[in-house]
């Protein structure tokens, strides 16, 4: 009997998919870019703190350069994003470079920029989907997080690409106390532009942060949201797209579909505006920071040899949740959403649905330090109204919830 | 009784690539965007070896696939075909 474990750490032959993922691949599956870290909007959620453009951004050659990487690489499509990515002017040209390079493009965003001749555009073009961002089924609910017209936006944009004849885009929702209430209304809202719901979690990530105790989903809405998914899990060809981010929700009992894991650094990463490359969308921060593609010899090198990655590759411990019976299913939840709590890594997810995230929230932790941010240094005129509520101190009901008296429709009432 | 497909002419896609990895490979469709993944270097080398055998028996063959396990790897090919990973070789069919 030994009293420490070994972690082993050679890959092994056969096993499960989730066991060779364990150990990594040669290229990610899932390889999400982030363009830039402009942005028209100022979302109070926004994973990655956008707003400014980043000076030391990659050039126009610099970004093809990564493509040709990818392809050599055989990465078949790059989730682009951002900030807003279409607001690049060489955005278009990019998205081109890459499907010419046997590189697919899923770009995600906010619909400024998908007017009707790029709409146009877009449907007479190949192996590229489109994913509009929206966080509420109704205006009132969407801008709340998003900012003032941003739900017309997103709205137009669909309509757009409808009636250009792009066929199935995507609709993308970031999951919240305030919008699961709306599943159903969402689902209308994607068949009726023929398009697909992508239902994904908040995580507290960015500015996420310093919402996230207001915006994350309440238990028993999770529970909900499971029961949903699960619903809708063999919708087929029309059904719901998660992105794979609620295997936290498998130790409700089954899981869902796609991959019950947390691929950062494994089969996930991303690459930011900078080039610097980082475990996973959601964990923008020094702590996850694996190099950077112009410093480091290239994207294959960072992905295939940093420190950081071997480590996340190497099998990890359940620490606190290996006693749980569950932890086969979730596999203690998601990095990001346990450090940007302040959560130990080896320890329960923050929203883990056994409740025993309550209870490490409500022990001693401290939330880390941003490493950076992009954020406006000066409210945008679309800003979301909430932002300015929580500049000011709650008063009685909103003591309590802090949504306490928002109403759909009147934004502003709540606290005013 | 054997599985008729084995008597077939298939091959991969056009659409698709593949990409090898540790474990076998993965199958990406760039038509309608499924992965695959492709769990066993033998499975792996005959689905490369489909457009170079006259038939689905010659590609197992060829990849060293012992008879037993015949009628499994038919089964994932199977797999594989109800995602146009891989498709019969039409040119042949028709002629």
């Amino acid at each position: 009997m030994t009293a420490v474990q070994e972690r082993p750490t050679q890959r092994p032959s056969g096993g499960s998919l989730v066991q060779q993922f364990e150990y990594g691949l040669d290229a990610p599956i899932c390889l999400t870019w982030e363009l830039t870290y402009a942005c028209n909007l100022s979302c109070a959620h926004c994973l990655s703190s956008s707003g400014r453009r980043d000076p030391r951004e990659l050039s126009t050659e610099q970004c093809e350069a990564v493509i040709d990487e990818l392809q050599r690489m055989q990465v078949f499509y790059v989730n682009i994003g951002g900030g807003e990515p279409t607001i690049r002017p060489d955005f278009w040209h990019l998205l081109e470079y890459a499907v010419n390079h046997d590189v697919g493009v899923k770009f995600s965003t906010n619909g400024v920029r998908i007017t009707p001749e790029r709409a146009r555009f877009l449907a007479s073009t190949d192996y590229v989907d489109v994913q509009i961002s929206l966080d509420g089924a109704t205006a009132a609910v969407n801008d709340y997080v998003r900012g003032p017209g941003s739900y017309d936006t997103a709205l137009t944009a669909l309509q757009n690409l409808q009636d250009a004849g792009f066929e199935d885009a995507k609709i993308s929702v970031v999951c919240t106390r305030q919008n699961i209430g709306q599943l159903d209304e969402f689902k209308a809202l994607a068949d009726r532009f023929g398009a697909t719901l992508r239902l994904t979690r908040l995580r507290p990530s960015g500015r996420g942060a310093d919402v996230w105790d207001e915006l994350h989903p309440l238990p028993e809405q999770q529970r909900v949201l499971y029961d949903w998914l699960m619903a809708h899990a063999n919708d087929g060809q029309s059904g719901v797209l998660t992105g794979d981010s609620f295997f936290h929700l498998a130790a409700f009992g089954e899981s869902l579909p796609g991959l019950n894991l947390c691929g950062a650094g494994r089969v996930v990463c991303l690459i930011d505006p900078v080039g610097d490359v980082y475990a996973c969308p959601f964990a923008i921060h020094d702590n996850f920071l694996a190099g950077n593609l112009l410093a480091d010899g290239g994207f294959q090198q960072v992905w295939q040899t940093s420190e950081l990655f071997a480590d996340l590759r190497s099998p990890q411990t359940g620490g606190a949740c290996a006693k749980c019976s569950f932890y086969d299913s979730c596999r203690g939840g998601c990095m990001a959403a346990k450090f940007f709590t302040g959560l130990p890594l080896d320890g329960p997810d923050p929203e883990c649905v056994q409740g025993y995230g309550e209870t490490a929230l409500a022990g001693d932790r401290t939330i880390p330090a941003a490493s950076q941010d992009h954020s406006r240094s000066t409210p945008a005129r679309n800003q979301p109204v909430m932002l300015k509520l929580m500049t000011r101190p709650p008063v009685s009901d909103c003591a309590e919830s802090p949504l306490a008296g928002f109403e759909p429709g009147h934004q502003g009432s709540c606290c005013s | 009784m054997p599985d008729p497909l084995l008597e077939e002419a298939w091959g991969l896609s056009p659409s698709v690539a593949l990409r090898p990895e540790p474990f076998g490979a993965l199958a990406y469709h760039f038509g309608n965007r499924k992965l695959t993944f492709l769990k066993r270097p033998e499975l792996v080398a005959v689905v490369r070896g489909l457009a170079e055998s006259p038939d689905v028996r010659g590609a197992l063959r060829a990849a060293g696939v012992p008879e037993e396990q015949w009628a499994a790897y038919a089964a994932a090919l199977r797999g594989l075909a109800a995602t146009d990973m891989i498709r019969p070789r039409a040119a042949e069919v028709a002629a």
